[in-house]
């Protein structure tokens, strides 16, 4: 029932800090079981609107969101809706691994536990790693420290402790640029991976990651006020060979940026 | 090569600079810990003589040789536990609604900098709220349960300044992580932020503890006893404390009290320093349990 809308879908999305017009009517819409990679030079409101996917803005004195998020045809920010339901169905990881000061399993155990699950935790865990492609890694020391992992590592428990909460939706925030191209590779291939279950939207800063690894991209620039606006949208394809826009193809071509 | 020779001439007159100043530095805490030395040599000296089982378990006495510590120690053991006992929750509170779900509103401020403040209040000053709030307003009499509070109205503005620093040494990637994961404030409160700012939290409160454990003040003016020869039994019996013994035997004219004054110092510094090691220990294993 839900084939024919898109998972994540923006309409006419704007969002304010304070005075300050951080996104401008913002339109695009990230089909089911797709990665959408969204682009764009530094301050231009990339992780910004990955942000407003799952309500994070929100922890930002005076956020102010306007225009429509819909997540499976629903607006997230329609009144009565709690974010923390947002949240337990979209995951999200972060630019530099945060895992909790805490043991192996008890990262991957949070989500359930504070969303009051009552099955077999060491299922979940353990269902968890093997998908984030970490399980083989940390099956014998799952009450180690997560802090005594390697970047990569963490990047990969974070991915772990998202995945915990079978959510729908996954939102990445440059979740390589803290790593080692080794460490990079995994990342990207275990995302190719788990795009077959999920739907992914991936914030990079990486041009040849945002062409190796989505099937969109959004392309983001800053306006004169500063606030960021959406260039170009379209298959990553089609943006990165025949881009529409002269300011992408600078872009995309190293020519600012 | 005159720059070669002007050169060293300088990177000499650089190095004496360096080691004048280190030498400096050396002086300063040379002095500190010299007069310290001097100090608790002294206070030794004097009162280990008078240091014995009998003088732990005995009441005071106008004899000295029979005049013991037994009532003061009591009555600093109870107020110490008491004061803890109100000033963590109220404390601890107050700085996690400060740092977690206050607004930065104005009155946010106004309280903060109000706080601040009161930290630096005279500790006098305590013991007349003290004595006017708790002793004759709410009727609580001289008792143990006056003195507390009034040690707790003194000890709060640091044990909350403690505990903010110390939730706000919780990394702000740590609060977001469990945001993402779906987790309510509360959540992010009990299972993110208070494991990782327990240590800090600890730290200061027992510290501040040990400050109130010294202060004489604010309970002489809440008029603690200084003759007493009973040990109190609950929390509305009348007390005296450690510091106030001490302070009562020291302005005797007679030697014997002198000694007996230094040997208090001494079970004073005692149990001071058995609440900082307390202390050490409590964050040491709170940190290897976060770290791990």
């Amino acid at each position: 029932m839900l084939n024919g809308i898109p998972s994540l879908e923006t309409k006419k999305l704007g969002l304010w800090y304070g005075h300050f017009q951080a996104l401008r009517d913002i339109s695009v819409a990230v089909p089911r079981n797709q990665i959408m990679a969204i682009i764009g030079p530094s301050g231009c409101g990339k992780s910004s609107l990955l942000r407003c996917f799952n309500r994070m803005n929100e922890l930002i004195l005076g956020s102010r969101v306007e225009g429509e998020v819909l997540f499976d045809g629903a607006n997230i920010y329609a009144p009565g809706v709690d974010p923390s339901e947002i949240r337990y169905r979209i995951g999200m990881v972060f630019q530099k691994p945060n895992p909790f000061p805490k043991s192996v399993y008890d990262n991957v155990a949070f989500g359930p536990r504070v969303n009051g699950f009552a099955g077999n935790l060491d299922e979940i865990v353990e269902r968890a790693l093997v998908r984030a492609a970490l399980w083989d890694e940390v099956k014998d020391q799952l009450r180690k420290s997560a802090m005594q992992l390697s970047g990569g590592q963490q990047q990969r428990l974070c991915i772990a402790r998202a995945l915990a909460l079978e959510p729908e939706v996954i939102l990445m925030d440059e979740p390589c640029s803290a790593l080692d191209p080794v460490a990079t590779l995994k990342i990207e291939d275990l995302m190719r991976s788990l795009v077959q279950d999920y739907t992914i939207v991936i914030v990079t800063h990486n041009m040849q990651q945002a062409a190796r690894v989505s099937d969109m991209t959004a392309f983001l620039m800053m306006a004169e006020d500063r606030a960021g606006v959406l260039v170009e949208y379209g298959p990553t394809s089609q943006v990165f060979t025949t881009p529409k826009d002269s300011r992408t193809e600078d872009y995309i071509t190293g020519r600012f940026g | 090569m005159a720059r070669d020779t002007s050169f060293h001439r300088r990177l000499m007159v650089r190095r004496l600079k360096g080691g004048l100043a280190g030498s400096l530095f050396f002086l300063a805490i040379l002095s500190g810990i010299l007069v310290l030395i001097v100090l608790l040599a002294d206070v030794l000296i004097d009162g280990i003589g008078w240091l014995d089982w009998q003088f732990i378990t005995s009441y005071p006495s106008r004899r000295p040789e029979s005049a013991g510590i037994l009532a003061a120690l009591a009555g600093t053991i109870w107020i110490m536990a008491l004061t803890g006992l109100f000033s963590f929750p109220i404390g601890v509170g107050t700085a996690i609604y400060l740092e977690e779900y206050a607004a930065d509103s104005r009155l946010r401020r106004f309280i903060q900098t109000n706080i601040s403040n009161l930290a630096g209040v005279p500790s006098i000053v305590y013991g007349l709220l003290g004595l006017g709030l708790f002793v004759q307003f709410l009727a609580m009499g001289r008792s143990i349960l006056a003195g507390a509070l009034t040690m707790t109205l003194m000890s709060l503005p640091v044990v909350i300044i403690s505990a903010q620093e110390a939730i706000r040494s919780v990394p702000e990637a740590h609060h977001r992580g469990a945001y993402a994961l779906g987790a309510t404030r509360w959540q992010v409160v009990r299972h993110i932020v208070l494991p990782g700012a327990l240590p800090g939290i600890l730290t200061g409160t027992i510290l501040s503890m040990s400050r109130a454990i010294g202060e004489a003040a604010p309970l002489i003016a809440i008029s603690a006893l200084v003759y007493m020869t009973f040990l109190p039994v609950s929390p509305l019996d009348r007390f005296t404390v450690l510091p106030i013994q001490i302070f009562d035997w020291v302005s005797r004219p007679q030697e014997n009290f002198q000694g007996l004054a230094a040997a208090g110092i001494i079970v004073l510094l005692v149990v001071l320093l058995t609440m900082n090691a307390i202390a050490i220990f409590l964050r040491n294993h709170y940190q290897k349990s976060v770290e791990e």
